[in-house]
């Protein structure tokens, strides 16, 4: 796997939700995602980065462009210090909220992504990372 | 402070949302559409979100609100416009907007609220009534 473009960006306040998303956009544009992997991938990240500042009251989101077997795609790493998943099985349920929302977050983008992967610490923090290819593949 | 534009045509509230919403401004306008459906007395809420391209499931949230909110007080909403690409996101993220009205676009959208709230606008749709024959 290569790591062709690499970036970060600070999430700290509600604010920063837009440019965040927008900055995803520009990437998957850049790479020529289609318009509904493009959403997909958009509408993971908005979850995600309301989760971190719901839960953690921020972090940080590293955005990436990389490439594996000549396929193309967008990974993003995002990284909190907040108080950690107790149970991330169960965080990973469809229903489960312990911030009454919906529940959907986190197994809903896990859905909408080709590729998941989460790991949390109590009292460390929370790292979950997304990537999703340009054919949605 | 940013706020979407709510119009009162007759009995309706019309909001075309132009921007993509953060949360604060999805709140805005949840509060703000309430009080308008009370202050005005309308009897449904349209609300156009063609040109949003990204709806997670805080703004879904938000529309569910609204729509159950203005239940409560008399008003149906109708939700329009929505993008396919959101359609199929939205479908996969599990979200399924329970308790709101949508429709492909402002126009259908507006025979549906119509149909809903039962204003009728061609009194002659009563004549087609077939009447009682008298059996006798």
């Amino acid at each position: 796997m290569m790591i062709l473009t690499k970036d970060a960006m600070q999430i700290v306040r509600e604010q920063d939700v837009v440019p965040f998303r927008n900055r995803v956009k520009e990437l998957a544009t850049k790479i020529g995602m289609s318009l509904v992997n493009q959403t997909k991938l958009i509408t993971a990240a908005s979850e995600l980065v309301r989760n971190m500042l719901k839960y953690a009251n921020g972090g940080k989101v590293l955005l990436e462009i990389i490439s594996k077997n000549a396929q193309t795609g967008v990974r993003l790493t995002f990284v909190d210090e907040g108080p950690g998943i107790a149970d991330v099985q169960q965080a990973m349920r469809d229903g489960f909220s312990t911030g009454k929302s919906l529940g959907l977050g986190l197994p809903g983008t896990k859905r909408l992504v080709n590729e998941f992967d989460i790991k949390s610490k109590l009292g460390e923090g929370t790292t979950v990372t997304i990537t999703h290819w340009k054919n949605g593949r | 402070m940013d706020r979407i534009p709510i119009l009162k045509m007759g009995p309706y509230l019309l909001v075309t949302i132009q921007v993509d919403l953060y949360d604060r401004l999805a709140l805005t306008l949840e509060n703000d559409l309430i009080s308008m459906v009370s202050k005005t007395g309308a009897r449904g809420v349209l609300i156009d979100i063609s040109a949003v391209s990204i709806v997670d499931s805080f703004m879904g949230r938000i529309l569910g609100n609204i729509a159950s909110m203005s239940r409560i007080m008399d008003a149906e909403t109708v939700v329009v416009g929505m993008q396919p690409a959101v359609a199929i996101t939205l479908v996969e993220l599990g979200l399924t907007l329970q308790g709101v009205y949508t429709a492909l676009d402002v126009e259908k959208g507006m025979e549906l609220l119509q149909n809903k709230i039962g204003i009728i606008e061609n009194p002659e749709d009563e004549d087609e009534e077939v009447p009682n024959d008298d059996i006798d």
